[in-house]
Order: C-alpha cells, then sequence, then structure tokens
C-alpha cells in the first residue's frame, strides 16, 4: 500500500510540475478576490444587521424573561411570607382576644356564683338564726313547763303525804334546789 | 463501469480538484473576474448560511425551536470566544468574528460533499478554502483591521506591542526584531495554515480514492485489497471532517487574539 502511495504522490508531482499548482495560477486571483469580497461582505452585511442582532435579541429577551419571572418569584415570595406574618399575628390577636373574652366570662360567672353563694348563705343565716330562736323560746317553754310540773307534782306528792298544802314560795325554793342538784 | 471511473479518475490527477473554471466569462478593466467554480462554492456557501440563518430567526420564540436553538449555540460560542479572548472591547468585532467563522466552517464543510456523478468538471465540489490567495486575504483582512484598530485605538503606543514594557535595553536589540517579524508573519501563518490543511486533506482523500479505483480496475486479488484504502478514506474523511471545524476555530481564535493585542497594545 505505501508503494501505492509512492507512486501516487509521484504521480500528483508530475500532474503539478505540468500544469503548475492552481492555486498558484494568478491569472484566477483577480476573479476569487472579486467574489470573495462580494460573497463574504454580503454574508457580513447580513450577518451584522440582520441575523446576529435577531440572535442576539431572541437570547437578550429570553434572559430577561428569566429574570422577570425571579423577580416575580421571589415577590410573590416575600408576599406569601408577609401574608403568613399577618395571618399569624392574626391568629396571636384572636387567640388574646379569645383568652380574654373567657377570662371576663370566667370572672362574671364566678362573679354570679359568689352572689348567689352569698345570697344563699345569707337565706341560711336568717333561717337558722329563727330556728335558733324558735328552738330557744321552746326550751325556755319547755324549762318553765317542767318547773310548772315538778310544781303541781311536788305539791300534789306533799298533799298526798301530809294532806297539807304547801306554800307556794317554799315549793319554789324546794324545786329550785332540787333542779341544782 | 469500474473501468470507465478508473479512466476518468487517470484522466483527473489529485490537483484537478483545485483548477479554476470559468462558469461565466467577465472582464473588468482588463482583469478577469469570471464567475467560476470557486464563486459558485462561494455562492453556495453564503446561501447555505443566509438560508439557514433566514429559517432560524424567522420566528423567534422564547423556547427556541431546533434551528433557532442551533444559531443562538453557535452565536453564544463565538460570542463568548470573543468575550473571552478581547475582553469588553471585543463587541463590535464580534460580527466579523462571526462571519469570518460561519464563512470559513461552511466553504470547508461543502468542499467535503461528493460531486453529483456525471456533472461537468466545473460543478464538482469545490472547496474555495483550499486556495492560498481565498485564505490569504481573509488573513489580511483580520490584519488590516488589527492594525487600524490597533493605532486608532493606542496611537503609537500600539508600537509597545513590539517592545513590551520591563524588557532590559540590551535585549531591544534582539526582541524586537523577532516581535516585528512575528507580527508580520501572523497573515502568512494564518492564510497558509487554512490553505494548507484544506489541500493536504483533499489531496490525501483523492489518492486513497485513486487507489481505490486503481486497485478494483487491475481486477483479480488486487480488487480484494482495495477494501484496504477503502477504509483508509473513511479514516481521513473522518479527520477532515474534523480538520474543517478545527480550522474555522483556529482562524477565529487567532483573529480573536490578534485583536486582542491591538486592543490592549497599551497596557503590555
Amino acid at each position: 500500500m505505501l508503494s501505492f502511495l509512492f507512486i501516487a504522490a509521484a504521480e500528483a508531482a508530475q500532474a503539478g510540475e505540468s500544469a503548475g499548482l492552481p492555486q498558484l495560477d494568478s491569472s484566477t486571483w483577480a476573479s476569487q478576490l472579486v467574489w470573495l469580497a462580494i460573497t463574504f461582505g454580503v454574508l457580513y452585511w447580513l450577518m451584522s444587521s440582520m441575523f446576529l442582532p435577531r440572535i442576539g435579541a431572541a437570547i437578550e429577551e429570553r434572559r430577561d424573561r428569566i429574570a422577570d419571572d425571579l423577580d416575580k418569584a421571589a415577590e410573590s415570595r416575600r408576599q406569601a411570607e408577609e401574608a403568613e406574618t399577618a395571618f399569624n399575628k392574626a391568629l396571636a390577636e384572636a387567640r388574646a382576644k379569645a383568652q380574654a373574652v373567657t377570662a371576663e366570662a370566667r370572672e362574671e360567672v364566678n362573679a354570679e356564683i359568689d352572689a348567689m353563694r352569698k345570697d344563699a348563705e345569707q337565706s341560711i343565716a336568717v333561717k337558722a338564726a329563727a330556728a335558733e330562736d324558735r328552738i330557744a323560746k321552746l326550751r325556755e317553754t319547755a324549762g318553765a313547763r317542767v318547773k310548772e310540773a315538778a310544781r303541781d307534782t311536788t305539791r300534789a306528792v306533799v298533799e298526798a303525804l301530809i294532806h297539807e298544802s304547801p306554800a307556794d314560795s317554799v315549793v319554789d325554793a324546794a324545786v329550785a334546789k332540787a333542779a341544782k342538784a | 463501469m469500474i473501468d470507465a471511473a478508473f479512466r476518468s479518475f487517470q484522466a483527473a490527477g489529485p490537483m484537478e480538484q483545485f483548477e479554476i473554471l470559468p462558469i461565466v466569462e467577465l472582464t473588468f478593466g482588463g482583469l478577469d473576474i469570471s464567475f467560476t467554480n470557486s464563486a459558485l462554492w462561494m455562492t453556495i456557501g453564503v446561501g447555505l448560511i443566509v438560508a439557514f440563518f433566514y429559517a432560524a430567526t424567522r420566528r423567534r420564540t422564547l423556547i427556541p425551536g431546533r434551528t433557532q436553538s442551533i444559531a443562538e449555540i453557535l452565536h453564544e460560542f463565538v460570542a463568548n470566544l470573543v468575550r473571552d479572548t478581547i475582553g469588553h472591547d471585543g463587541k463590535k468585532f464580534f460580527p466579523y468574528v462571526f462571519t469570518l467563522f460561519i464563512f470559513i466552517l461552511v466553504a470547508n464543510y461543502v468542499g467535503l460533499l461528493p460531486s453529483i456523478p456525471g456533472a461537468p468538471h466545473e460543478l464538482h465540489t469545490f472547496t474555495t478554502t483550499s486556495h492560498i490567495i481565498v485564505t490569504f486575504a481573509l488573513a489580511m483582512v483580520t490584519i488590516t483591521i488589527v492594525l487600524i484598530y490597533g493605532f486608532a485605538k493606542n496611537g503609537l503606543k500600539f508600537l509597545k506591542l513590539f517592545a513590551p514594557s520591563g524588557l532590559p535595553i540590551w535585549l531591544m536589540p534582539i526582541l524586537v526584531p523577532i516581535e516585528i517579524i512575528s507580527f508580520l508573519s501572523r497573515p502568512i501563518s494564518l492564510g497558509v495554515r487554512l490553505f494548507a490543511n484544506m489541500l493536504a486533506g483533499h489531496i490525501i482523500l483523492k489518492l486513497f480514492a485513486g487507489f481505490v479505483i486503481a486497485l478494483l480496475g487491475a481486477g483479480g486479488f488486487a480488487s480484494v485489497l482495495a477494501i484496504a484504502p477503502f477504509l483508509g478514506s473513511v479514516a481521513i474523511f473522518l479527520l477532515e471532517f474534523l480538520v474543517a471545524a478545527l480550522q474555522a476555530y483556529v482562524f477565529a481564535i487567532l483573529t480573536c487574539i490578534y485583536l486582542s493585542d491591538a486592543a490592549h497594545a497599551a497596557e503590555h
């Protein structure tokens, strides 16, 4: 294969010698330069005035849009955070208010209960005093009756024993003496 | 059929693909400015580029379609290249660098297209960048821009490019001529690099293709051997596919580097 390369290279060299390198044929240079200038010039003009600004604008637009969207997202997040703080604040306030209302209600109820209790206690005390009075009276009357009964009994016993009615004062003294004993 | 192909190949040496053939004869002031096969392929290349970018930018959408995506990727690629090499001043050179890059890229690639079988010679596929006059002209455009912009921006300080500050005086006589020679050789190396790559690639492709035809024409056992140069030509073609893009990129990036020198000469 290598020999083929040499043969072909030799042929190429021969061809080059006979016709000359086409690249070095200066008669074609003017045409190449003119058409290079035209095609490259047209391409440069189209690229710089139309296509590249368009692509650049599209890229820029996307970059702006992404930045915008990120800003918007940050703004939304900030708003959400604000709303959350406001919500938490409102919640705390409501809780405090509820506690206040509860405390107030409890106090009211307590006061009412206290008042009712006082009323009840007072009425109980009045009734108890009345009852004690009655008891005391009953006791007094009961004592007098017992004395009366004792006097009567004493008189009856003395009459039955000595057939003589004792004087009231004597009987009283005797009953009192017995009661003391 | 193989015989006919063999004979036609024998008639066409590996250099024939570079011949400039007039299609429409034109003269202007005694100069031959005929519309040639070279001009035809420049027009085809530019036509393809324009058609593509027209399609890509006709309807610009926020979410790009396929062609728009490719156009945007190319735009960003060259824009980054210009920004990274030249810096902020590079913006005004972006259209030029982009045009240069896309022109050379497409010229290199359309040159790799197969010719239409049976087409007349002047319509065969032609690589416009395989001619030194074209690549050298493009290189000279770059260097001219560098010179004009360099002097316009930095004035005479542009010459500091050849004598960087902080250089010991005794080194000046050695280094300044070296810098000047290196600057002067820029357009030559820039032009020759692209031209030589295209020339060599296409000659080798043609030679390998020639071996295939020659071996097939020889008949018998030799025809079986034709597979070797055939695979070789496939491999070379793949290499050329890479080289076509690489050389366009190299041309563009060197242009950027030279423009960057012009932009920052005073700071040296």
